[in-house]
């Protein structure tokens, strides 16, 4: 049985104070096709949308999970970081970290400056769509990611709030299963077998390729952050995450003013215009 | 060897420092959500951070020896794939596989 959208949710949504479309922008390209997935239910919707990059997590936590038992852990404590760390990266440092009893200063010092990429998040992640003091505090906590590359894809314009924190709470799932299970199995792995760490280079391949193919007429933008990153692991190697985000937030900044009454402006406008007819079908659906 | 205590704080420390990276942009971002500077790099920031990650993942490629052909063969199994057939799943197993193969057997220190 179908849960009903609550028509509410559109009608609190807070009006943004901006036009729709910005002046020099041309018509608006028409909201893509009606997605057939977003008439089913948020639960059963985001279920699918769970199945490539979502299910992806399964093995990397598998990976993780081998990796802890490997690390001389306790099964357990693969099940404890993948449940409330839930940050991927963070994690497979964290176990050298914590085998070689760091102190707790550092362990915070590279939770920081790894996951210091997050602040930028909040620019595109739609939390704006998710209802509820619960929903909007799990939809914060689990912000991986694989999160945000899904729910900032171009066919996740039109989801709902619901479907995206079913979503989040699905890869949550697979992420805390695969760990375990990867825990449980780890004494199983022989002595020699390494490098299931790629899993994770793995991943960031697959999303950064979907991302890019989302925005091929916009190839400048992976050019730039290709180029800070580099930069950074070139001049900033013990704080490249950070360095390589502020070089690339700098970068784009940058084209932005230097581009502004050119084509950088327009295809800001038009890409907006796109997401707010979106918004707007759904709406009128709801 | 890491005690119970020390494991909990790490988690704890470590969990509570991540969520408030998430959690507290959205309330210091939201009065900038109307520039348009932002709005410009809100649509373009997804796709170059997900670079960053894989650069920052490949950061400490050994590239003078030859043990650094186990991820970069891999890398170029998993991108062949993913051009290939467009499935996230075989795209990851299929180039975790290949790296686990070359990095435990063939370039095995």
């Amino acid at each position: 049985m179908p849960i009903p959208t609550p028509v509410v949710d559109d009608l609190v949504r807070p009006v943004d104070p901006q036009p729709v479309a910005l002046p020099s922008a041309p018509a608006a390209p028409p909201p893509p096709a009606p997605d057939p997935a977003s008439e089913r239910p948020p639960a059963v919707a985001a279920l699918k949308d769970s199945a490539s990059v979502g299910l992806a997590l399964v093995p990397l936590g598998l990976a993780f999970g081998v990796l802890v038992t490997q690390a001389d852990l306790a099964w357990w404590w693969a099940t404890a970081f993948t449940a409330f760390i839930y940050a991927g990266s963070l994690e497979f440092l964290l176990i050298g970290l914590v085998a070689a009893v760091v102190p707790l200063a550092t362990v915070a010092l590279t939770a920081f400056l790894v996951n210091i990429r997050h602040v930028f998040y909040a620019l595109s992640f739609p939390l704006h769509r998710v209802k509820g003091r619960a929903a909007r505090a799990y939809s914060t906590f689990a912000l991986t990611d694989e999160a945000f590359a899904l729910a900032t894809s171009e066919r996740a314009r039109s989801w709902s709030g619901r479907r995206t924190v079913f979503l989040q709470l699905y890869m949550h799932l697979y992420w805390v299963g695969g760990a375990t299970l990867g825990g449980l199995l780890g004494s199983l792995v022989p002595e020699g077998v390494t490098g299931l760490d790629f899993a994770l280079t793995a991943l960031f391949t697959v999303l950064a390729l979907d991302a890019v193919r989302d925005r091929l007429d916009d190839l400048p933008t992976p050019a730039l952050a290709l180029l800070s990153a580099v930069i950074a692991r070139v001049l900033f190697p013990s704080q490249m995450m950070l360095a390589a985000c502020s070089l690339f937030a700098i970068a784009l900044t940058a084209r932005h003013f230097a581009g502004r009454h050119f084509t950088g402006r327009h295809l800001a406008g038009r890409h907006l215009a796109g997401r707010r007819a979106s918004d707007a079908a759904r709406s009128r659906r709801a | 060897m890491p005690d119970t205590p020390y494991l909990l704080a790490a988690v704890a420390l470590s969990a509570a420092i991540t969520w408030a990276l998430r959690a507290l942009p959205f309330a210091a971002l939201a009065p900038l959500r109307a520039s348009s500077t932002v709005q410009y790099l809100s649509t373009r920031m997804p796709a170059g951070i997900m670079v960053i990650l894989l650069v920052y993942c490949l950061r400490d490629l050994p590239v003078t020896e030859t043990r650094a052909l186990a991820p970069v063969i891999a890398l170029a199994v998993t991108v062949g794939l993913h051009l290939w057939r467009r499935n996230a799943l075989l795209s990851i197993l299929g180039g975790t596989a290949v790296h686990v193969v070359l990095a435990s057997a063939v370039f095995a220190q």
